[in-house]
């Protein structure tokens, strides 16, 4: 396997080269014209870098009431929602609610998504007591499934609710979020989805049904679409009080 | 007294009982792996060389999981759906093993040398696409009917699955 790393390093080397030329050309396409973000396109060899960290900007006037579009890409994109048949209702994972909250003094209905927040100082990766409730460089939570006992501590440890334990045997789970009894499951941010510098399912759902109320992007790139928004209109985060620095902020709460 | 042309006549006939078991039991002495998908040929092997596979798959597959799952490399070498995908192929009546099944890839050595895996708690031991087939073979299964009956089964799985209903 010796030769294989160190192909991967020069290919590092090249690409590193090449995206930093890239760089400098996206930048000077024409006097007056910047553009926001250069396609960095992650190799299949790359790991995840901490000069990232993805995070999402939900901006719940433009989230639709009835709409669960989110919801329901997020469950074909990653396989819950059927097949635990044996389970409650409140058993059943859930990586992604709609949630509904009514200003009772001005009667203001708001509707927003609401999923694993993927903080920077995570309480859940804080109480695992394997390991498996982790943080990738570039900021994203999620179980590691492999080393996962299913004790539960970080479903408790969540602000947020936004874990799931699988009670029962499941099969024909996708190819890019296996799932399966005995471990705890949350919102990746569909990880497999944005190292091919895709989207999150539940963002293009979004925007597919043009509320466009969901965006994703690289909160270290001062240029990125996320980043501009935030400096230009702020966002605020869910229970800001803990002090979690979470990579999921909201608008219009 | 024997001949001799009598003596040797008896050893055949010795020799020929005593081996006819283990020649009628030569299909037991090891496990048959099903035969991978068109990736791999009489040219081109496995991602590694065959023994090497055989020997240390599960260390390969260790590794890319660590490093796929908390580094976010995506490379398909050492990949379990990559082995999933080529390895696990239908039987001769169209269906696919699961496993457990002899005939499935893992299963086929799996069983033989009594080891369990644990990889297909979370992992699909189908390549995707194939859950469609199974569906469809698996008809009179309650669970498959259930998911069906809410709703959230593709046009096409759909299709699949009541062909034949009309007949």
């Amino acid at each position: 396997m010796s030769p294989t790393k160190s192909d991967h390093k020069t290919d590092q080397y090249r690409r590193k080269f090449l995206a930093q030329s890239a760089a400098v050309a996206g930048l000077s396409i024409a006097p007056g014209i910047v553009l926001n973000q250069v396609a960095h396109a992650k190799a299949d060899s790359d790991k995840a870098s901490d000069t990232n960290r993805w995070g999402m900007l939900i901006d719940t006037n433009k989230c639709s009431k009835g709409c669960t579009d989110c919801v329901t890409a997020c469950q074909d994109e990653n396989g819950w929602g059927t097949g635990e048949t044996h389970s409650s209702k409140e058993q059943q994972a859930q990586w992604i609610r709609k949630v509904t909250i009514t200003d009772k003094q001005t009667g203001h209905v708001q509707s927003l998504p609401l999923m694993c927040q993927h903080c920077e100082t995570a309480p859940c990766v804080d109480v695992c007591p394997t390991g498996a409730s982790m943080q990738r460089k570039d900021g994203i939570v999620q179980v590691d499934k492999h080393i996962c006992i299913g004790c539960r501590y970080c479903m408790m440890a969540c602000p947020y609710k936004a874990r799931s334990f699988i009670h029962e045997k499941l099969e024909l789970q996708k190819a890019t979020a296996p799932r399966g009894i005995g471990t705890v499951e949350s919102c990746n941010m569909c990880a497999h989805r944005v190292d091919k510098d895709q989207n999150p399912a539940c963002v293009e759902a979004c925007s597919k049904a043009e509320h466009g109320a969901m965006i994703f992007g690289d909160l270290k790139d001062a240029n990125s679409a996320i980043s501009i928004e935030l400096k230009k209109h702020g966002g605020e985060q869910i229970r800001a009080d803990l002090g979690l620095n979470t990579g999921v902020r909201y608008q219009g709460l | 007294m024997m001949s001799l042309r009598q003596f040797a006549k008896h050893l055949v006939v010795l020799v020929g009982l005593t081996a006819l078991p283990m020649i009628s039991n030569a299909g037991d002495l090891g496990p048959v792996p099903p035969k991978a998908k068109t990736k791999a040929s009489e040219k081109t092997e496995c991602v590694e060389p065959i023994s090497e596979m055989r020997k240390n798959h599960m260390s390969f597959l260790k590794h890319k999981r660590d490093e796929t799952m908390r580094e976010g490399v995506r490379t398909k070498t050492h990949s379990l759906t990559e082995c999933i995908d080529c390895h696990v192929t239908p039987k001769k009546n169209g269906e696919f093993a699961r496993i457990g099944d002899s005939e499935h890839f893992c299963s086929s050595c799996h069983n033989y040398a009594a080891v369990n895996v644990d990889c297909f708690d979370c992992h699909s031991d189908l390549p995707e696409g194939a859950s469609n087939k199974l569906h469809s073979l698996n008809k009179k299964n309650p669970h498959h009917k259930e998911l069906a009956a809410n709703g959230s089964l593709t046009k096409e799985t759909l299709n699949v699955l009541t062909e034949g209903d009309n007949k």
